[in-house]
């Protein structure tokens, strides 16, 4: 039998038996409704009215004028509602969750974006919701996980192997097989047996789509680069798609390297990360020489992950994209640049990409263009950072 | 007849799980041979991976004190390695795909052939994967042993109809279940499978009480026993080997009656 879902080698359906029915069902339900136009105008909607998209490109004069270079825009996806590129997958999924007479859904969630937009969309299209929080997580982003609460999910602390967001994905599955019949697994990224990296990717091209028409309409033409953070890689991968075909668009994902791709506090899995399988996937996961997954670090909750999604590998290892490390230091340093410079606070997962974004604007010619998808905003982070800074103070 | 038909052969086959490397690999070389006396048929051996997301909480524990412990998957080797004479039963190994995909696949294969290993669940290799195992599998005549669940459903057949050694059948993850629903679901899975194939088929049940054992034995031709011994060796840790081997005596005791 052909293996599904796959990217060159990468991707496939690595589950247990028992989760095969859920995934499998999961598929058929979303091959069914991807072209449906009913559900098309209806998430369309959802996207458009609730989400507030389309979400705005913003030329950020005074940074392009101050790094001396390429003109840099701005993918504001921080301004939808929720606070980030989250909630245009988990509206379509939580929609096909409806379609497919789910009552309930779970998440993950690292940061705790991921599970405040499931939470949003459980809550307003009348689903349970339970979310899965590594420990570490909820200490990080305490705020996130009352704010979930507010919106009437159930959060479980996980308490399993290094208490982040792998466990979280851990955790879920096992709750999953568990309780599959009324309940769908709203995953988060774009990685996870197939059809998820596919799923989350279609639900996320809308940024790349919107980039590409809003760019055009300002300047009538492409980007030269499009930059975005990659934890498993659902905004970047977002971002890129609709670029992939054009070639002259440089795509550059930005990894989490915590203190440093050369030590062992870091969660850049392109650097760092071998050939393996787990969570559902092929792909390159940081890990030991046994196959055991390492424990990864990075100042941002939402790219402490150690594997990347799989199409990702393809494209890097097609060099159709480009992977770069970026250490807390600098992703720190650009958090502070962009609100000062622009008055956005971006996340600290977006940091990484602006973190990039200075390093090669200074070297681009004043007539090629940056786009940066800002994937969120860092009002979830400030505390974290003031503690960084040796600022102590909680939230 | 191979070693893992033969452990079926007229009887029902009792299948003691262990992680490997709980408490030490000492231990597990000690387990492995007063199970083997006590009346195991075949002996299930678990090597611990990171992220066992097909595992309970017992067995997850068991695994985090196997790396405690300093685990590695060529220490498990040399150890198997050194009792191999000494073992008549069937030994497989449980594991996860990445465990076996970053050892090397041939590597893996020809060291379970040094140690005399019959088969191998492979827990996140479902139907539509199998590709990524079966050919070294078959190269080294290792067993790749199939999983069905109550949840299959359709894909019962299919997987029953290429399954090799023994069928694993999952009941269900939640303990908790009905025992009346949980009769019906094995029925109606059995039926499936003896359809198109007369394999053993064995249930990997997180069995908490003998009454629920005694419940569905009739309809399996083995049991796994994997949380309830795992538990025993949490509870008593290097102190654990006489309650292993009363619970398995005990155990045999019980099947008999099935036989």
């Amino acid at each position: 039998m052909k293996s599904k879902g796959r990217f060159g080698k990468y991707g496939g359906q690595y589950v247990p038996e028992v989760l095969m029915s859920a995934v499998l069902e999961v598929e058929k339900a979303y091959e069914k409704y991807k072209d449906d136009p009913e559900f098309k105008l209806e998430l369309e909607d959802l996207l458009k009215n609730y989400a507030g998209r389309p979400s705005l490109l913003y030329e950020a004069k005074k940074m392009s004028e101050d790094l001396g270079g390429a003109k840099i825009y701005l993918k504001r996806e921080d301004l939808n509602h929720t606070g980030s590129h989250k909630i245009n997958n988990v509206l379509g999924q939580v929609l096909l969750a409806k379609k497919m007479g789910k009552k309930r859904v779970i998440a993950e969630t690292g940061a705790g974006q991921h599970g405040v937009a499931t939470a949003t969309a459980a809550a307003l299209m009348d689903m349970e919701c339970e979310i899965f929080m590594g420990k570490e997580d909820t200490i990080r982003q305490a705020l996130n996980v009352f704010r979930m609460e507010l919106l009437g999910a159930k959060v479980h602390t996980v308490t399993s192997g290094t208490m982040t967001l792998k466990d979280a994905v851990n955790e879920t599955m096992r709750e999953w097989a568990k309780r599959m019949d009324d309940t769908l697994y709203v995953l988060g990224s774009v990685m996870g047996p197939h059809p998820f990296p596919t799923l989350v990717r279609d639900f996320q091209k809308i940024i790349g789509k919107e980039i590409k028409e809003q760019l055009f309409e300002r300047e009538g033409k492409l980007p030269d680069a499009v930059i975005a953070c990659v934890g498993g890689g659902s905004n970047a991968m977002g971002a890129f798609y609709e670029f992939i075909k054009d070639k002259s668009v440089r795509l550059i994902g930005c990894e989490a390297a915590g203190y440093g791709v050369d030590t062992d506090k870091s969660a850049a899995t392109v650097a760092n990360g071998k050939t393996g399988i787990f969570h559902g996937m092929k792909s390159l996961f940081c890990q030991n020489q046994d196959g055991q997954i390492s424990p990864v670090y990075s100042i941002s909750a939402g790219l402490d992950y150690p594997g990347i999604g799989p199409e990702h590998v393809m494209l890097f290892e097609e060099k159709r994209a480009e992977y770069v490390p970026i250490t807390d230091d600098e992703a720190v340093n650009a958090f502070e640049y962009l609100s000062r410079k622009e008055g956005i606070i971006p996340a600290i997962e977006s940091a990484h990409a602006v973190a990039y974004a200075m390093k090669i604007a200074p070297t681009m010619k004043k007539d090629q263009i940056i786009v940066i998808n800002i994937s969120g905003r860092g009002d979830k982070d400030v505390a974290a950072i003031a503690r960084y800074k040796g600022v102590d103070i909680y939230e | 007849m191979n070693k893992i038909e033969e452990a079926f052969k007229d009887k029902k086959a009792i299948i003691p799980f262990i992680t490997a490397g709980d408490t030490s690999l000492e231990m597990t070389k000690k387990l492995i041979l007063s199970m083997q006396k006590n009346r195991a048929d075949l002996i299930e051996i678990g090597i611990p991976f990171s992220d066992p997301i097909a595992e309970d909480i017992t067995v997850q524990n068991a695994n985090k004190r196997a790396f405690k412990a300093g685990f590695s998957v060529d220490k498990l080797f040399d150890t198997i390695k050194e009792i191999k004479d000494e073992i008549f039963i069937p030994l497989v190994f449980m594991t996860y795909i990445n465990v076996i995909y970053t050892y090397g696949k041939d590597r893996f294969m020809k060291r379970c052939v040094e140690c005399g290993i019959s088969g191998i669940i492979v827990s996140d290799i479902p139907f539509e994967e199998k590709d990524e195992l079966i050919n070294i599998c078959a190269k080294f005549h290792i067993a790749l042993i199939s999983s069905v669940s109550v949840s299959s459903n359709e894909r019962t057949e299919m997987i029953a109809k290429e399954a090799e050694g023994f069928l694993c059948c999952v009941s269900t993850f939640d303990a908790r279940s009905e025992i009346n629903k949980i009769k019906t679901d094995i029925e109606l899975m059995l039926k499936k499978v003896r359809n198109v194939s007369d394999i053993p088929c064995v249930l990997n049940f997180d069995i908490s009480s003998m009454d629920r054992l005694k419940e569905v034995l009739s309809f399996f031709d083995g049991v796994i026993i994997s949380s309830a011994i795992v538990g025993i060796i949490e509870k008593y840790k290097e102190e654990c080997l006489p309650y292993i081997e009363k619970y398995i005596k005990d155990l045999g005791d019980i099947v008999k009656d099935y036989n």
